[in-house]
């Protein structure tokens, strides 16, 4: 028989006319996934925490690293441009979960207008991301990282109102040229195949060169002492921990090196917020989905926008790991 | 299809009109507690920098009390103020962006207690386990050199 019978039991419990939970069946595979999802994440979150208290007295403090804000150079703002992202996720989620209401209504103009404002914000969103790892990425001050993985920063102690504060000082500022005989490996000066990487900006040498020549500037590392703030070493131990230690000259952070400090704290930066933003890319391109969708009148003509509901589950979702992530990478 | 929203928030102390009003209303909220968040990471009060209280020193009642209140003995109070305020916030956009108030019973608990009962058990272990390569790497008798 190659037709369905309609045996009249499909309205009944056990004929399938039955909500389990009163949850449509896409619904609450949706709320499958998302338990799973935040497993992982919290997975994520977790191996952060674990490392993080590995390293507990030399963990890089966010507010030394995440002070930047688009257009303000220079100043140095912590927290401000995250809580712009924060809030922007949050309001696209209102937009979000303003849509399935009017979907409940079965409004459509306002359906489409929520949730094109739900696709803007979340690509504000993930654009500011990426402008955050673009900061990241090409670093602040600089940096010398030791022969045991450890990070120096550079900085003066300056008085402002009064308080004398420690005041980071940008290699760029202090190192002086030397005489130097290391080239960049290419191809066709050396080894054929063998590459490099791009050098370092300067060498240690000059590095060293420049903090002699500057009797102010002071050498920190990545200790943290009682008061919460990194241990500044004395003058006369800034230049012997440079001469001694320093291997390699550090400006910005990869998978390799972190100018901030521990490079885990790179890698998970880059990892966790690269899976979330991953993931508010394609909460974006679902929701363009379901935005062409509601304009071409499927869900008016299926009768129902459940599917708007759907999707702002996982919307929310995103929303949701981001407080968590704000958290855990910014506030504690 | 009939959709009926519970319209009140904090155990009925707020109630809204209307579903669209009670969005905002927590957004207001969700927004207030963003700030209050920023406000506290920016100027860091230094009443919440320290904790407030050290380990009880003695034998097995003192440990489970350490374990007890391990929040407050071992947590900057501000951090503590921090993970707080999130849970909070964790919970209004469960409840009231997914809908989470008006599912059914059973439902809310097959999905908040798999996952909390879960991401708690996974903390513990990792957490636990970094504090002990902590000790192990900076115990007085540790094999492992770092700082060179």
């Amino acid at each position: 028989m190659d037709s369905t019978v309609a045996t009249g039991t499909e309205e009944k419990t056990w004929g399938g006319g039955n909500q389990p939970l009163r949850a449509s069946y896409g619904k609450m595979m949706m709320w499958f996934f998302i338990v799973s999802d935040a497993l992982t994440f919290s997975g994520f979150l977790a191996a952060y925490g674990f490392s993080r208290f590995k390293f507990i007295n030399e963990w890089p403090i966010a507010d030394e690293v995440f002070t930047h804000v688009p257009f303000l150079h220079g100043q140095e703002l912590p927290m401000i441009y995250v809580a712009f992202m924060t809030f922007v996720l949050i309001m696209s989620s209102v937009t979000m979960v303003l849509a399935v209401d009017a979907g409940h209504h079965m409004n459509k103009a306002k359906v489409t207008i929520y949730m094109f404002l739900t696709i803007i914000g979340g690509a504000i969103f993930v654009g500011s991301q990426a402008w955050e790892w673009a900061t990241f990425i090409q670093g602040d001050y600089g940096a010398v990282q030791t022969k045991g993985g450890n990070i120096l920063q550079f900085g003066e102690y300056v008085t402002v109102d009064g308080v004398e504060k420690f005041k980071r000082v940008s290699i760029d500022d202090i190192a002086i040229a030397q005489h130097g005989e290391r080239v960049d490996h290419e191809r066709k000066n050396g080894l054929w195949f063998v590459g490099e990487g791009t050098l370092p900006p300067y060498t240690v040498n000059e590095i060293y060169a420049g903090l002699a020549a500057n009797d102010n500037v002071l050498v920190r590392n990545q200790l943290i002492n009682e008061d919460g703030e990194k241990t500044v070493l004395s003058r006369a131990e800034s230049l012997k921990q440079i001469k001694e230690n320093g291997k390699l000259v550090v400006k910005g952070a990869n998978l390799h090196v972190n100018e901030y400090g521990t490079t885990l704290f790179a890698d998970f930066f880059f990892f966790i917020t690269g899976f979330h933003g991953f993931h508010v890319f394609s909460g974006v391109v679902i929701n363009i989905i379901i935005f062409f969708n509601v304009i071409l009148g499927t869900y008016e003509r299926r009768g129902s926008y459940e599917m708007v509901e759907k999707v702002g589950l996982y919307w929310h979702f995103v929303d949701l790991v981001w407080v968590f992530v704000f958290t855990f990478f910014y506030l504690v | 299809m009939a959709h009926e929203h519970k319209l009140e928030i904090f155990r009925g102390l707020w109630k809204f009109k209307s579903n669209t009003q009670k969005i905002w209303g927590v957004l207001v909220f969700l927004t207030f507690i963003t700030i209050v968040e920023v406000v506290l990471g920016i100027y860091k009060p230094d009443i919440f920098m320290h904790t407030w209280m050290d380990p009880i020193e003695g034998g097995f009642f003192a440990t489970i009390g350490n374990i007890i209140l391990s929040p407050i003995v071992y947590m900057k109070p501000l951090n503590f103020i921090f993970i707080v305020l999130t849970l909070v916030k964790a919970y209004y956009i469960t409840w009231d962006f997914m809908h989470m108030r008006d599912e059914t019973g059973a439902m809310r608990k097959m999905v908040v207690w798999t996952g909390v009962f879960l991401i708690c058990y996974l903390m513990f272990i990792l957490l636990q386990e970094g504090g002990y390569v902590f000790d192990v790497y900076n115990g007085e008798d540790a094999l492992i050199k770092k700082d060179f």
